[in-house]
């Protein structure tokens, strides 16, 4: 990376099953104004450049982009919208400041799921609509096709992915950001309604309402902001074909290459050992397994005996989603991967409360823009007393 | 080159080939529905519609009244102070005469869309409505007009509570 830049401000509001009451800019505003708190900043004149994620659909307002600027204090201000994960945005903000555009830039991202009165519905909608709307199956068919095909590539089995629903339900159980919560035996978990076997119900992560804005800021901005800047090291995203026909089924090429591209920025080789922990998309249940495998944090096919061994429990050598993942904290639509940042820099502040862990110093967030999509991103993180 | 070809190769698609399935098509209706929470501030704005009144939000630190209301100022980025009633008169800030509907249906009274600054709000602060009681040639910006609201039975907390804005002279 050509400029050194930190996340200086974190702010988040409503983490709830639903949030009656409330619109979707008052949500943002209450995350956007912690954030700036938090960073010590006035938005109307020290953000140089603002950064949305939306999907039109899920907001049920086409062209949503329009709609985002004055909760945020953007109104008059440069200010954009990325139909994508918010670590996404992420990389756009890195790029604004590796370009020399702005020098600070606040990242936004909300689910207001609660809004969608049909949301599987909607969700169909982004399925081809000559080729497979018409077969008419549920949008969540696809996981469990790849379920299937993962675990017939790999060592990987049903138990295992049950062990990564009562992992990440436990640890959202010491979790305040968190909605689902929950002391599950494993075999509630197996037996529990079939949905798209080899899913069940409770291998799905549910939906949950929610924003979060972090500030990005260029080191010589950084270091006078924050006495806790959080590094970002590397970061890395990739899109892998959208043909359900011939994608790879069995492995997460996306994150794969997303994360090749994020280590060789941040100089790494020998990912388990030189990062603490990570927080990955865990959408569903095996999605944790595969993800960690395409990172190379464990070797290939396993990730489910890792687990079964405890090193990615919370005590383990390598702790996997401490703050309970999406399984545990909710699903956030777009915001899904800024929840995943959020979790990951409290840790490194020392701030995640509960969930802390002990000297963690360099840690990976990983997003998966969840079904039909193919794409995910990977940003490395490192405290400030970090290594240079 | 192509205007040296006469003939088109080719056979050209003619509706009924869609209507009578000769080609591939798909039909599909989207279930796309939603219930969007209005917020704290639009809620408090419809319930006063309902009620035959406008409201609004007071910024003190631009000393501006905003309306429609919001909980934050988006100048200042700080939560507003207070809720104001205002007029439900106004002046006409820009106006258009539109021969066409949303649906693309031709009209003979053509509709009168209007953004009208309501008098109490602060400058700048309208609401997007509609003109009526008015020939559309008679309109003019700068013109002051007034709301007139539904039957208090018929009224639904919606902005359609307003069935349109008249011509008014201040007494």
């Amino acid at each position: 990376m050509s400029e050194r830049m930190a996340i200086v401000g974190l702010g988040y509001a409503d983490i709830r099953s639903c949030t009656p009451g409330i619109s979707y800019k008052e949500l943002m505003y209450e995350a956007a104004t912690r954030a700036y708190d938090d960073a010590g900043i006035n938005p109307r004149k020290q953000v140089d450049s603002f950064i949305s994620v939306s999907e039109d659909f899920w907001e049920g307002t086409s062209i949503f982009d329009e709609y985002v600027p004055d909760q945020l204090g953007a109104a008059l201000r440069p200010v954009h919208t990325v139909c994508g994960d918010g670590l996404q945005a992420l990389s756009c903000a890195a790029m604004l400041i590796e370009t020399g555009q702005a020098q600070i830039v606040a990242v936004e991202g909300h689910s207001k799921h609660s809004d969608m009165c049909t949301p599987h519905h909607i969700h169909q909608l982004a399925f081809d609509p000559i080729y497979h709307r018409p077969l008419g199956a549920h949008p969540q068919h696809l996981a469990g096709l790849e379920m299937a095909r993962f675990l017939h590539e790999s060592e990987n089995t049903r138990e295992h992915c049950g062990l990564v629903v009562q992992k990440n339900r436990r640890n959202a159980l010491k979790n305040p950001r968190s909605v689902y919560g929950s002391d599950l035996s494993l075999q509630d978990i197996l037996d529990a309604e079939p949905t798209f076997t080899p899913m069940g119900v409770l291998d799905a992560a549910q939906p949950a309402d929610g924003a979060f804005v972090v500030v990005v800021a260029a080191e010589r901005r950084a270091k006078a902001l924050s006495t806790h800047p959080v590094w970002i090291r590397g970061y890395g995203w990739c899109t892998e074909t959208p043909a359900v026909d011939s994608r790879s089924w069995g492995e997460a090429a996306y994150a794969r290459l997303a994360a090749h591209q994020a280590y060789r920025m941040a100089k790494i080789t020998a990912p388990a050992r030189e990062l603490d922990f990570a927080e990955v998309d865990d959408s569903f249940s095996y999605k944790e397994l595969q993800h960690l495998e395409a990172l190379d944090i464990c070797p290939q096919g396993a990730a489910g005996a890792w687990l079964q061994a405890g090193i990615t429990q919370t005590g383990g050598e390598f702790p996997v989603n401490v703050s309970g993942g999406s399984l545990g904290v909710g699903y956030f639509l777009e915001a899904s991967g800024l929840m995943r940042l959020t979790e990951a820099v409290l840790q490194l502040r020392g701030q995640a409360g509960a969930v802390q862990l002990p000297a963690v110093r360099r840690g990976l967030v990983q997003s998966w823009r969840n079904l039909p999509t193919t794409t995910g991103c990977v940003v490395i993180l490192e405290r400030a007393d970090g290594r240079e | 080159m192509t205007v040296n070809i006469k003939q088109w190769p080719g056979t050209a698609l003619a509706t009924r080939d869609l209507e009578q399935g000769h080609v591939l098509t798909v039909k599909y209706k989207p279930r796309a529905e939603y219930a969007w929470d209005a917020g704290v501030a639009i809620a408090r704005y419809l319930e006063e519609l309902k009620a035959g009144r406008l409201i609004a939000r007071s910024c003190k630190q631009c000393d501006r009244i905003l309306i429609p209301p919001r909980m934050f100022c988006e100048e200042c980025f700080r939560p507003t102070d207070s809720w104001v009633y205002v007029e439900d008169t106004g002046t006409v800030n820009t106006f258009s005469i539109c021969h066409v509907r949303w649906d693309v249906v031709r009209l003979d009274q053509p509709q009168l869309p209007a953004v009208i600054h309501v008098d109490g709000a602060s400058p700048g602060m309208g609401i997007l409505h509609l003109l009526g009681e008015v020939a559309p040639e008679e309109v003019y910006i700068g013109m002051k007009v007034k709301a007139v609201w539904e039957e208090a039975s018929r009224r639904q907390g919606s902005i359609t509570d307003i069935r349109h804005w008249k011509p008014w002279k201040e007494e």
